[in-house]
């Protein structure tokens, strides 16, 4: 996983509640065994005019134009400004593997969803929680100021505006950990082995039905 | 001692090693896997030379890109072929409890085929990489959805990272209304508390009308503790959960039965524990749920009408509710009785059991669908519901009256397989997701019970199945 550090990064709009994880990768993208290469299609039927179907040419596919993501102003965005409640619905880690194929490495809201929060983490894509009237206020700047960049610094749990106001935000210590270090959570897991067998073999005195 | 809540005594009984801040390593009993979201982690786990950690955890079937129709002409998609292939191929390499594969005449939606098998016990923890492994909370599980990433950690290390969520009591007291069901219920709930209502707690579902239930209606109720937020909605056990499971093929066997039996019954809550949150509702109220919009929250009663954006106070609610309209094609103030349906879907891993297509079929008897009703679609969870449904007589009721009996699979409530609504069709769907796109690009989804979509399909719109007609 790529390690997250700070980022000063152009902020990109997308001002609806309820973003579900459908809507950020469509399910016929999730037929693909890879991993990766799903930037393209990342909110796939509200970028492009036409249906998208895994396999097409996506550079020649009409362009919705009154979709946020095509606006030339938020080419190369790497932060995502979202509403309450974003990545609800189904658990397909293809979400935050479409936000960070396309190059997004935080996205920001008043509330996510708990699948799609967890699975951020285990990409390098960052999602922060801030009060509602601050995403307001951050939506009203992004507006207003063409280029508009927040600078996102991950061991002081800060996210600073361009003129000086910083607004602090809660992550856990193993997630922090994580995050900073770009680790394998397997590995670090597996230090635990033998409190994981002792477990296992204690569990299979207690309840054999469960190891039949 | 002080007073657990179930989910307090499922989580601590599931602690393998737990760090200051909270972060918890959780055991995990069940894994439940699947061809959609297992691939990248079986990969993971042989690009990093490791071997799955216990093998009689997994269960595993072929669902969401599996055809409903014309079995004998095998997956015709390549792309859903080699996904179905892909699982194929690594459970046989890895090995499982059980593997229900393509054509098998066990194979299943994951969340239909685990319970059925007794591969869902109580006091389980049970994941899945999908969201509505929720289900198996209704037999006093602590099953919820993980990640890709997570399939892949669960294999290698039998555990999961965790945080314990907060704990919060829906409870439904007195006594459902005739044609009145779990699902209604479900969406009752979303539309109280909302779509995040439930984001960051467990949901236990208690009171009378919830012990009333079946175990098929506790796992529709908490199938979708997921569109309320809830990663994980659960039950506490009583003798229907013990009787359900006992006799089923992975089911404790006589000598131990009993013994697990003893131990089932202590996964209750306890007498005066405390919830963070208790929301109440009074079944007797619950009217049948139509929803309207493109979250499950935007749901309504059969008697009202749809809402009036302009009623709205709030700008980002008013923004998401004009969206669901355009979108939906329905205009503020229109009477749910009055919108039209081309399609319905009677399926899924909310509705696809035999009392699903029981209720369905006792309101289709001695009907035919409208004509301006172009396809009912009904689809049984697993083989083994099919093969039920068959044997009493069911398949021919939904047949005379001109639906379509198709082979089991995850099918139109997602659209991965070839069941989708073209762009602008409008569907009665008892599925569990009414989001933009999710039953095709542009396609129209009002999420209802059973016998709502049945009567929906006979009669071309919505109807109240509490004045239903039934034929003997």
């Amino acid at each position: 996983m790529q390690a997250f550090t700070t980022l000063n990064g152009l902020v990109c709009p997308l001002d609806r509640a309820n973003v579900d994880t459908d809507a950020i990768i469509p399910k016929q993208f999730l037929k693909s065994i890879k991993r990766s290469g799903f930037g393209p299609n990342l909110f796939d039927e509200w970028r492009y005019l036409d249906h998208g179907e895994p396999g097409m040419d996506n550079s020649v596919r009409p362009l919705n134009p009154e979709f946020v993501l095509n606006f030339p102003r938020y080419k190369g965005a790497q932060v995502l400004l979202a509403r309450e409640n974003f990545g609800c619905g189904s658990s397909r880690e293809h979400a935050p593997w479409a936000l960070e194929d396309y190059g997004f490495r935080a996205v920001i809201a008043p509330s996510f969803a708990d699948i799609f929060f967890n699975n951020c983490y285990k990409n390098g894509v960052l999602p922060i929680v801030l009060p509602a009237e601050v995403v307001d206020k951050l939506f009203a700047a992004t507006a207003g100021n063409e280029g508009y960049k927040l600078m996102i610094d991950l061991a002081a749990q800060t996210v600073s505006t361009p003129d000086g106001q910083s607004y602090a935000f809660d992550i856990t210590e193993h997630r922090k950990h994580c995050m900073l270090n770009g680790l394998d959570e397997i590995g670090l897991t597996l230090a635990h082995a033998d409190k994981i067998k002792a477990f296992e073999d204690q569990r299979r005195q207690q309840q054999p039905w469960l190891f039949a | 001692m002080t007073a657990q809540t179930l989910y307090d005594k499922l989580w601590q009984s599931h602690v393998v090693h737990q760090e200051s801040d909270g972060t918890a390593l959780l055991y995990i009993d069940r894994h439940l896997i699947h061809e959609v979201t297992s691939p990248q982690a079986f990969e993971g786990l042989k690009l990093a030379g490791r071997k799955p950690w216990r093998i009689s955890s997994i269960v595993a079937t072929a669902d969401h890109n599996t055809p409903t129709t014309d079995w004998d002409k095998g997956i015709l998609d390549p792309v859903s072929k080699q996904q179905v292939d892909t699982l194929d191929a690594n459970i046989r390499e890895v090995g499982s409890l059980a593997y229900f594969p393509f054509k098998d005449k066990g194979q299943g939606i994951v969340h239909v085929v685990g319970p059925e098998q007794g591969a869902t016990l109580p006091g389980m923890t049970v994941v899945c990489g999908d969201s509505h492994t929720s289900t198996h909370g209704a037999f006093a599980c602590l099953a919820h959805g993980i990640g890709t990433s997570e399939v892949e950690h669960v294999l290698a290390t039998q555990t999961l990272v965790a945080k314990k969520s907060k704990a919060m009591l829906v409870k439904v007291e007195g006594e459902l209304p005739v044609g009145v069901t779990a699902k209604d219920i479900a969406l009752a709930v979303i539309g109280k508390i909302g779509t995040a209502g439930g984001t960051g707690y467990a949901i236990e579902f208690g009171g009378s009308a919830i012990r009333s239930l079946s175990m098929e209606g506790r796992m529709t109720l908490c199938n979708m503790a997921i569109e309320a937020g809830a990663r994980a909605g659960m039950v506490a056990v009583d003798e229907k959960t013990i009787d359900y499971v006992k006799g089923r093929p992975f089911a404790p066997k006589a000598d131990q039965f009993e013994a697990a039996a003893a131990y089932w019954r202590t996964l209750v809550s306890d007498e005066g524990a405390v919830f963070d949150e208790v929301v109440e509702l009074d079944a007797a109220a619950i009217v049948p749920q139509v929803t309207w919009g493109t979250s499950p929250e935007m749901v309504v009663g059969i008697d009202a009408a749809v809402p009036n954006p302009a009623a709205e106070s709030n700008s980002v609610k008013r923004g998401s509710i004009e969206r669901a309209l355009s979108y939906m094609g329905l205009a503020a103030d229109t009477p749910i009785s009055d919108i039209p349906l081309d399609i319905v879907f009677i399926g899924s891993c909310t509705n696809s059991r035999i009392e699903d297509l029981r209720e369905a079929a006792a309101i289709a008897k001695g009907y035919k669908k409208a004509n301006s009703v172009k396809a009912v679609l009904v689809v049984p969870g697993s083989g083994l519901v099919k093969a039920q449904a068959e044997s009493e007589g069911l398949h021919k009721v939904f047949i005379e009256a001109g639906f379509e009996w198709r082979e089991p699979g995850c099918s139109m409530c997602l659209a991965m397989n070839a069941d989708r609504l073209n762009p602008g069709e409008r569907c009665a769907s008892t599925s569990n997701r009414n989001f933009e796109g999710r039953q095709g690009q542009g396609g129209r989804t009002h999420l209802v019970s059973p016998a709502m979509a049945a009567a929906a399909a006979i009669k071309g719109h919505f109807v109240d199945v509490r004045d239903w007609q039934f034929n003997a």
